[in-house]
């Protein structure tokens, strides 16, 4: 009897309150992603859906017409994460770093400026960005000549040498107030004794910054880090709304987003074929998986962190 | 009490909007034309409800470069509309034998067009037909007659006479001499190789022989135009390159070009922008007294969506689209898209007149890449977008890309093995 009275009572309420979010996230995430998976696993032959296995991933990486593309795309991603990795990163630490200076006057200002262009449509920055450097509307050339460096100007979303690298810089500016939102919170949240005490040991200025501000934000940089990582990988848009699905000049600017998209949905007179598409996102998944596990093990887990 | 009268009369309007809607039939069509929303609203929609009382026409169209994407998708989906306008060739094909476009040979009007006309949407052998032919476009230049008069020169018959006019523009320096951007691609390839090229492949003939095989890219006749492509490039505007279509467009409409290599689809859209006088040239020959070739393409057809729940309704729009009626409102509301219809329509637009006049003069031919040839992966068509925006820019040869394209076509395509 007294048993029965302590058996918990199953607590419904945290089905109920799970449910909603579980059955959209399972509607709309988990079941597309498991079902592109399956779908890379069939053809088409003659208006029916045949189970071929691997083959498609075999076409994928075998066959040299599509593996080009594929490598080609991949290239391209990695070079877009490594500016991004290069650029975004150390300008948006070092813009958390000043701005979290206390003497620094209209922080707030800043702040919210280098912020904005983050919650804009890629689709406006994408055509705005290709207004500014335009070679015949642009501002760009024209800027350039004020100050005497017209020699510098080139039609660079159009050059198959920097077209890539232009649109990485324009993601970059996008985006840059990302990392500096989160490194200036982890900024604010380092306790003043610790900075005290180390100025009293004459530690201050830049050294401050290097030998305890940057240790104590680097698990923030993990992230941010990540963060860009999947973020890139999983980019289309920017590269769909200023080059269009074919990422030119020949090809530059590929990424695996739009080579997936070309292939999925098709292009002009080349026919969409949704098991390729579906092949080239399964990859696509399997590249961010690996990449956020090497992470996960392999760095995070080693990280050190302080407690204060 | 109150509340419950209020909610059932609400009810009850609905039942009776509801019914008097059901009583017309709306066709729902489907076009990546939305440049012609205007067109399809205040003209071809009121003529074809006014003939026929009981069906209500609806165009929505969606941005031309998603359209077979979009359209792909609403199929499989089941929510496309009635009407579905096509895109020539193989994409409609697979729409047909995917079982999403019905068969309409036996439609009526279908007597009014020719084998021709009719081959851009019907299958391999030509006994079923699944679109209505509806409208054709025809490559050229349009010049800047202005700034060809205040340069002093003649419209180029041959094509060294081309280039002479070009340099001279150049020399001139108050006109960019020709306004196309590699940018987008497309227009190197439509406007460019596609434009110029039926007059070294010889049209229709050299088209077929490399369907049947008997050419290859690598031959002479493939390549020479990819030749005269590179010639372009110093011609084209500062930073090119970057040059999108849009800018071409405004480039040549601002009057700061001289020519512009065209499609007949532009007639419509320059007319309203342009505050000078056009005028317009079919791809000059080789040599003077040489036959002219055009690519007169099959570019819009209209067919019916199998799934459609009004397919009476439908066939009976299809059967207005082949009529002459249609034709003449097509041809005249949009100057520059000519119909297939054998039946005679005049064109009373000059500057569209002038295209359509040169079906007499030359052999008529269509692209050379859309028929078949763009079936297999790698897809030859974009292949040779990206073929012609490198020649032009000089990062490949013509030889080179005559050799990448055949070796592409070759490694699905039969024939050409």
């Amino acid at each position: 009897m007294a048993e029965q009275q302590t058996k918990p009572k199953f607590r419904w309420h945290i089905l109920v309150f799970l449910a909603p979010a579980v059955l959209v996230y399972t509607a709309v995430m988990i079941y597309p992603l498991f079902n592109t998976l399956r779908l890379s696993l069939f053809t088409e032959v003659d208006q029916t859906r045949i189970f071929v296995g691997l083959q498609n991933f075999r076409t994928l990486f075998g066959d040299a017409i599509w593996s080009t593309q594929f490598w080609n795309a991949l290239g391209n991603n990695f070079w877009f994460f490594l500016v991004h990795m290069l650029v975004q990163n150390p300008i948006g630490v070092a813009l958390a770093a000043i701005l979290s200076h206390p003497k620094l006057r209209f922080a707030g200002f800043y702040r919210s400026a280098i912020f904005i262009p983050t919650i804009l449509s890629f689709v406006i920055v994408g055509f705005a960005w290709k207004l500014i450097l335009s070679p015949i509307w642009g501002i760009a050339p024209g800027l350039l000549d004020a100050v005497g460096l017209k020699s510098l100007y080139a039609p660079w979303l159009g050059k198959e040498a920097y077209a890539l690298t232009t649109l990485s810089l324009v993601s970059v500016w996008q985006f840059v107030g990302i990392p500096m939102m989160l490194i200036y919170a982890a900024l604010l949240s380092i306790p003043d004794e610790i900075l005290e005490s180390a100025e009293v040991d004459g530690i201050t200025g830049l050294a401050a910054f290097w030998k305890i501000k940057l240790p104590l934000i680097l698990p923030s940089i993990g992230i941010i880090s990540i963060l860009t990582f999947v973020a890139n990988f999983n980019a289309f848009d920017l590269i769909y709304a200023a080059q269009g699905a074919l990422a030119g000049p020949d090809f530059s600017t590929d990424i695996l987003g739009t080579f997936m998209y070309r292939t999925f949905f098709g292009f002009q007179l080349q026919l969409g074929d949704p098991h390729m598409g579906s092949t080239i996102a399964s990859a696509m998944f399997a590249i961010i998986l690996i990449g956020v596990c090497l992470y996960l093990f392999g760095i995070q887990s080693r990280m050190r962190r302080y407690q204060f | 009490m109150k509340k419950t009268t209020v909610i059932a009369t609400m009810l009850a309007s609905t039942i009776i909007a509801g019914t008097a809607a059901a009583e017309d039939v709306t066709l729902t069509i489907e076009s990546w034309r939305n440049d012609d929303l205007a067109i399809w609203q205040n003209d071809i929609i009121p003529a074809f409800e006014a003939a026929h009382p009981g069906i209500k026409l609806k165009f929505t169209p969606s941005a031309p470069a998603e359209y077979n994407a979009v359209l792909n998708s609403k199929l499989d989906a089941g929510s496309a509309g009635d009407i579905i306008t096509c895109r020539p060739f193989d994409a409609s094909q697979a729409l047909y034998e995917a079982g999403h476009l019905a068969e309409i040979s036996d439609l009526d009007g279908m007597a009014n067009f020719s084998s021709v006309a009719k081959s851009g949407w019907s299958t391999d052998d030509a006994t079923v037909q699944y679109c209505v032919p509806m409208a054709s476009v025809i490559h050229g230049f349009i010049y800047n007659k202005e700034a060809f008069a205040e340069v002093g020169v003649e419209v180029p018959k041959t094509e060294a006479e081309f280039f002479a006019v070009l340099e001279k523009i150049k020399e001139d320096g108050n006109y960019i001499p020709m306004a196309m951007g590699t940018n987008d691609q497309w227009e190197a390839a439509t406007m460019g190789y596609n434009n110029i090229g039926p007059n070294y492949w010889k049209g229709e003939e050299g088209r077929l022989a490399l369907i049947a095989g008997e050419q290859k890219l690598t031959d002479e006749a493939w390549i020479a135009p990819y030749r005269q492509l590179a010639k372009w490039a110093p011609y084209l505007g500062d930073g090119y390159e970057a040059q999108t279509y849009p800018d071409s467009q405004n480039i040549f409409t601002l009057g700061r070009a001289a020519i512009y290599p065209a499609g007949s689809w532009e007639v419509s859209g320059f007319n309203g922008l342009a505050d000078f006088e056009m005028g317009a040239f079919y791809p000059p020959v080789q040599k003077a007294g040489d036959t002219c070739y055009i690519s007169d393409h099959t570019d819009i057809g209209i067919g019916m969506n199998a799934a459609t729940p009004n397919p009476e309704a439908a066939k009976t729009f299809l059967n207005w689209v082949a009529s002459s009626e249609f034709s003449t409102i097509f041809a005249n509301a949009l100057p520059g898209f000519f119909p297939l219809s054998s039946a005679p329509v005049t064109v009373e637009d000059p500057l569209a007149e002038e295209f359509i006049s040169w079906r007499g003069e030359c052999e008529s031919s269509i692209r050379s890449t859309y028929q078949i040839l763009s079936r297999g992966t790698p897809n030859l068509e974009n292949d040779t977008w990206n073929a012609s925006a490198a020649v032009i820019k000089g990062s490949e040869t013509p030889e080179e890309a005559g050799k990448r394209l055949q070796e592409g076509l070759a490694s699905w395509y039969a024939p050409q093995q």
